[in-house]
């Protein structure tokens, strides 16, 4: 389990190319769980955590560009959140302050796990995830790039680089039910955007199928409702059908930590909160707080 | 096998022959002689091995040792000074925080972190601050007070009693 | 304005009884300079590991260890036949392999060792062992456990201890009655410290560092089985990362010491966190069914019920467990008849043994419940009928026992539910962390449901059935330094501190020195019971008074003035009349004071078949009032506040008894809410701190301590008794009282998970509850009488 850690980019992908089984590891909050438990990679470790190309955020155009080593505690930035405060509200539920300042966004790309807390946001902003490789860069939607539970659309010697967000006039909640008040994995988790240029809602949810799902009927349903003239309203008498339909978009499963029958009804209870903070007025004393 | 040089409390540590998949935590412990940092879980869950690197706290035990050479690492053992315990330490002494000290340690590193951050933290942010590190036996009610007393006696509304030192044999 | 001093110096006073003394231990494990049993090196150590069973019952067919011992670095591969004295182990019936032979009876069962020159090297080498298990059908069912013709797992069958009270007239009735069923996972002890020790062979036998809650105990077992005499096994007290019965059984230490003489080389074993899920017992997961009968003015008239404890495969410490669920199962009130019919079962679930509270815990969620259920049925303030039923010094029990010491029930009940319920905090309001779910941000403030609940228990301090438990200890003065030798063992809970703070109380002088904790001096028995305190605080003070008389008769023999004129005052020994007026120090230059005391407290007899005895030393009880916010389409909780009132004998440091109270609490709010090890078919599915859930700091408010009721208990060293279990008896029983009351249903299963509050879950059981025991023909005189 040899392990290197280069100094830029392209020696990255030279040794992913090279090397058949070598595995990427920045913050190591999933894979070093894994090597401490003896299941070790067989290949080698190429370290991108500090990769210069890999970190920092920028500002291209209209839209925001991530780094793929971006820690979760750099995302609750305040001046990235207040282009993107549903990315931030979920990096403030991973973990704990030691996770976050280690794991990365990169990171919960990479592992895919149908649990992964910046995912559902990622999927509603309508997020691509940009690979590279020795052979060239290339963009796909996260709703492409996540294939199923741990299984992305990356080829083996790509590496993610930056997820890239197309900003738009919009408001954003993110919902996640664990157990415990802290350091939970998401038993569900909803990410909402009601998208105020495109006339649209977008739903995700998160740790109810094999990977983030969008609820599409309830997103049409939604998107009809809402009074986008005025104010971008909601009809509370609207919500219970909005909230069984995301229920019904769900795909969870009986396990060890919950019952396929709650996640469902949390998914449906976590949208129907989150377009009732967004869009039914007055704003509920949540919506938009910075704590 | 690997071998790289660790940057520990300002000290330099040469790391000859260590597996490569050796964590920081392990290396800390059975390798440089600094067993400060605790081995609790072993997947993040619980904050006993916590460590800063490069002014960052983190787990140690999910830290590829190898791949911290040249970075700056500081461990508990990094901040007593002259023999004199910091004043987080002293805190957590005097609070009566310390049961039986297995997770001491790593809330002790959190508390430094935390407060060298933000100096007058309020309840709902100490314990956000504090949720990574996990405590069975005080039910977190002493280590609190331990950061409280800490936050008054820099502000200078209280001062530590010096405290005799414990007789030995 | 000048600022407040505080610290260490002034709050500990001279570091007496009833000062807040520092702990000796503090400042080197601030610094981690304190050496937990991982932290243990010796020179040319090796590094142990064991092979575990995958599955819950099976025989082994063929074990083959080649492949392991012919590896490079690898020293030593040891299966049963290497065992060379008794193969069985345990702490009140020796029925435990220290290796499997021919069968396994639950996961995670130890089946060989090795010891290697690297840890990594140690793990491979056991995943080179090759096992061939005919896997067999677990018995997971308590209740067919229970049943007799559900075929042994076990030579000695499946039923460990079946206990029954019987007491006044079983016939009473009551003009009210209410019936529940109740049931309480399995909880882990989940001490952060994992299994740890160092084992270094000598030529006549062998030296183990090992933290453990009782090093004699061990000693006796360990001793057994490696075929040497007691005196060969030499155990010092490594640190301990907390314990809470974890560390009551053996787990590791055969394993070591066998490593260790046969590689002759030292050997470390470190348990990482899964292992050590698997390599202790847990807290016995358990079903209740009670009836409850009362007059119409709220006294209670009879209580029936049926206790069902799975004691998983291994017998441990399950015969007192179901004694004490069985003793306390009707909570601290008086109850003139009762039928009470405790069984405790094997099972192929994973072995359960001791935790904090020792089936009292799981028999006050029930009884409490039942007290609740009482009141609503009565129209009853709950609190009155808890008072109005509380017992009372001179009261009989219902294993009629009369109550000699204090119990002060009513001022404990009085004082916690009368401390004004907590002020909304306006800075809280509108912060997520502030609410269920957390910055999970789940729930607004209008999602939220109060509730309140309220709970009473108790249980014995020391052991009880006529056990003799006893402590030694030995004090020792020179040149105005005492030193205090004892095997206690220190677990976190602060002994150390207590054992100087009564030396520097009898003695009067300020330098105490504690010696390590090994076997040469004599026992001092188990951490556990809440009974250190007592017995080896007893021992200390003891040889502490005896080496005070001997200065004294040292001083009247070389100053000619009678013994009796003569006292100890703050570090000087004066005369009454002022005729001597010497410094300590002084007054015993040249001399070595010493003094071995074996303290033994009152003794106690055993229970008789109707359940009645003289059977416990001394009670001690407590109350919780928790307040919780439940957001009900969630199912979420978020424990506001909880309050407490403990009766304590007397405070010996206030600042240690502080943290018991907060640290047992916050295991009673862990175990109401989220704690649960979740075993399907025999296999644990949650070895891990990633799925077995413990309190953060963000789960568990500020304690308040409404009262700390100090009667001081006769016959206890300095009236004091111990506090460190009633905090976790009636927590959990408070919060889950309280959820209930949020979501108006009783909870009636702890630990409650979200789905089982929410809107659709199942219908709590109504009517009258199935007897628990498999196969009843309904002639059994408890449960229902027709189906």
């Amino acid at each position: 389990m040899p392990v290197v850690v280069p100094s830029n980019l392209r020696e990255a992908l030279a040794v992913l190319a090279t090397e058949p089984d070598a595995v990427p590891i920045a913050g190591g909050t999933d894979l070093m769980v894994a090597i401490n438990a003896g299941r070790h990679p067989v290949g080698t470790v190429v370290g991108v955590g500090a990769l210069p190309e890999l970190r920092g955020w920028r500002r291209d155009g209209d839209d925001l560009v991530l780094g793929a080593a971006l820690t979760y505690r750099e995302l609750a930035d305040p001046v990235l959140a207040s282009g993107c405060p549903a990315l931030a509200q979920a990096a403030r539920t991973v973990g704990s302050p030691q996770i976050r300042n280690a794991g990365t966004i990169g990171g919960n790309l990479a592992t895919a796990s149908p649990a992964g807390d910046a995912l559902p946001v990622l999927v509603a902003l309508d997020a691509t995830v940009e690979l590279a490789s020795t052979r060239g860069t290339r963009a796909v939607s996260v709703t492409d790039y996540l294939v199923g539970p741990k299984r992305t659309d990356a080829e083996r010697d790509e590496l993610v680089v930056a997820v890239r967000i197309p900003l738009s006039d919009s408001r954003q909640e993110f919902l996640k039910v664990g157990t415990r008040n802290a350091m939970v994995i998401a038993v569900a988790s909803v990410a909402a955007v009601v998208d105020l240029d495109a006339r649209h809602v977008r739903l995700a949810m998160g740790s109810v199928g094999p990977t983030v799902l969008r609820a599409h009927d309830a997103e049409a349903f939604a998107s009809d409702a809402i009074d986008w003239d005025r104010g971008a309203q909601l009809d509370p008498a609207a919500l219970p059908t909005l909230g069984a339909l995301v229920a019904d978009a769900a795909r969870p499963i009986d396990d060890h930590r919950s019952t396929a029958s709650y996640r469902r009804r949390c998914v449906g209870v976590l949208a129907t909160r989150a377009l009732r903070r967004l869009c039914v007025a007055p704003p509920a004393a949540g919506a938009g707080l910075a704590a | 096998m690997t071998a790289f040089t660790l940057r520990v409390n300002g000290d330099e540590h040469a790391v000859p022959d260590a597996w490569d998949g050796e964590s920081l935590l392990y290396v800390l412990r059975e390798r440089l002689g600094l067993p400060g940092a605790k081995n609790a879980c072993e997947q993040g869950e619980c904050g006993s091995c916590s460590v800063l690197v490069d002014g960052a706290l983190v787990c140690s035990c999910l830290v590829l040792a190898a791949g911290v050479a040249d970075h700056d690492v500081t461990t508990v053992e990094g901040l007593v000074v002259d023999g004199v315990l910091s004043d987080v330490q002293q805190a957590f002494v005097d609070a009566g925080a310390v049961q039986c000290g297995f997770c001491t340690p790593g809330l002790v590193m959190t508390v430094t972190d935390l407060l060298a951050r933000d100096g007058e933290p309020d309840d709902l942010e100490v314990r956000e601050a504090l949720a990574g590190n996990l405590c069975r036996c005080t039910g977190y009610g002493r280590v609190l007070e331990a950061v409280r007393t800490t936050i008054r006696r820099r502000r200078g509304d209280e001062v530590a009693v010096p405290v005799p030192a414990p007789v030995t044999r | 304005m000048s600022p407040t001093v505080t610290g260490t110096g002034r709050r500990a006073g001279r570091g007496r009884v009833g000062d807040s003394a520092p702990r000796p231990d503090g400042i080197p494990k601030v610094q981690g300079q304190f050496a937990f049993g991982s932290d243990l090196f010796a020179a040319g150590m090796l590094w142990g590991h064991t092979l575990r069973a995958p599955h819950p019952s099976a025989r082994i067919v063929a074990l083959d260890t080649t492949a392991a011992s012919t590896m490079a670095g690898v020293h030593a591969v040891l299966t049963a036949d290497d065992v060379p004295g008794d193969l069985l182990y345990g702490l009140e019936v020796r029925d435990q392999p220290v290796l499997a032979r021919d069968v396994v009876r639950y996961v995670g069962e130890p089946i060989a060792v090795v010891a290697a020159d690297h840890p990594e090297i140690a793990r491979r080498a056991c995943a080179a062992i090759t096992v061939r298990y005919d896997e067999l059908d677990p018995l997971v069912d308590p209740e067919l456990a229970a049943d007799a013709s559900t075929p042994a797992i076990h030579p000695d069958g499946n039923v460990v201890r079946r206990l029954t009270i019987r007491h006044g007239d079983l016939g009473a009735t009551g003009d009210v009655t209410v019936e529940g069923a109740y049931e309480v996972g399995m909880q882990d002890q989940a001490p952060l410290g994992t299994e740890a020790g160092l084992a270094i062979p000598g030529d006549a036998g062998v030296e183990l560092f090992v933290p453990t809650q009782s090093l004699h105990g061990d000693r006796s077992q360990i001793a057994a089985c490696l075929g040497l005499p007691e005196e060969a096994v030499h155990i010092t007290l490594a640190g301990v990362g907390g314990a809470f019965g974890a560390r009551e059984d053996v787990s590791l230490q055969v394993h070591l010491c066998l490593l260790a003489l046969r590689t002759g080389r030292p050997v470390k074993m470190v348990y990482d966190r899964e292992e050590s899920f698997y390599g202790h017992v847990h807290r016995h997961p358990a079903r209740l069914w009670y009836r409850h009968h009362a007059d119409r003015d709220g006294r209670i008239v009879k209580v029936e019920a049926r206790l069902l404890l799975d004691g998983g495969a291994y017998t441990s410490s399950s015969p007192a467990v179901i004694a004490n669920a069985s003793c306390f199962a009707a909570g601290p009130y008086l109850v003139p008849n009762a039928h009470i019919d405790g069984w405790v079962v094997r099972t192929n679930n994973p072995p359960c043994g001791a935790m904090r509270g020792f089936g009292a815990v799981q028999t006050c969620f029930a009884h409490e419940a039942q007290m609740d259920r009482l009141a609503e049925a009565l129209a009853m303030d709950p609190i009155d009928l808890r008072l109005r039923n509380a017992l009372a010094p001179g009261d009989r029990l219902m294993t009629g026992q009369v109550i000699t010491g204090t119990a002060p029930v009513a001022e404990v009940i009085r004082a916690c539910a009368e401390l004004p319920l907590p002020e909304p905090d306006p800075t809280e309001a509108d912060d997520w962390r502030a609410r269920p779910g957390g910055v999970g941000r789940t729930t607004d403030p209008g999602d939220l449901r109060r509730g309140v609940g309220f709970a009473v228990g108790f249980k014995n301090i020391a052991f009880s059935e006529g056990f003799d438990d006893y402590s030694t200890a030995r004090v020792d003065l020179s040149d105005g330094i005492a030193t205090v030798t004892c095997a206690c063992a220190e677990v976190g809970q602060g002994f150390v501190t207590l054992a100087q703070q009564i030396t520097r109380e009898v003695l009067g002088i300020d330098d105490v020195v504690l010696a390590p904790a090994d076997t040469s001096i004599g026992s001092a028995g188990s951490t556990s019971a809440s009974r250190q305190t007592w017995v080896s605080g007893g021992a200390v003070l003891a040889a502490a008074e005896a080496v005070r008389d001997q200065l004294l008769a040292h001083v009247a023999r070389t100053r000619g003035t009678p013994t009796d004129h003569l006292a100890i005052d703050d570090g000087r020994i004066r005369a009454t009349d002022g005729s001597v007026d010497v410094g300590i120090v002084e007054a015993g230059a040249g001399v070595a004071f010493t003094a071995t005391v074996e303290y033994h407290h009152a003794p106690t007899t055993e229970l008789d078949e109707d359940g009645q005895g003289d059977a416990h030393l001394s009670f001690a009880f407590a109350a919780h009032r928790a307040v919780v916010d439940v957001d009900p389409e969630l199912g979420l909780v978020r424990l506001v506040d909880l309050a407490t009132a403990q009766d304590v004998g007397r405070v010996i440091n206030p600042l240690q008894l502080r943290g018991q109270l907060e640290g047992g609490a916050a295991q009673g709010v862990g175990l109401a809410l989220m704690e649960e090890i979740i075993v399907e078919g025999g296999l644990v599915r949650n070895p891990s701190f990633t799925d077995y859930l413990i309190p953060t700091v963000l789960d568990v408010p500020d304690l308040r301590i409404a009262a700390l009721i100090e009667q001081p208990e006769p016959g206890a060293p300095f009236g004091a008794k111990g506090v460190g279990e009633p905090p976790t008896i009636s927590s959990g029983a408070a919060v889950a009282a309280a959820v209930g009351a949020a979501v108006g249903c009783p909870v009636s299963r702890i630990p409650v998970r979200p789905q089982d509050l929410t809107t659709d879950a199942p219908a709590a059981p109504a009517g009258r509850a199935p007897c628990l025991v498999r196969g009843c023909s309904g002639s059994c005189t408890i449960g229902p009488a027709t189906q």
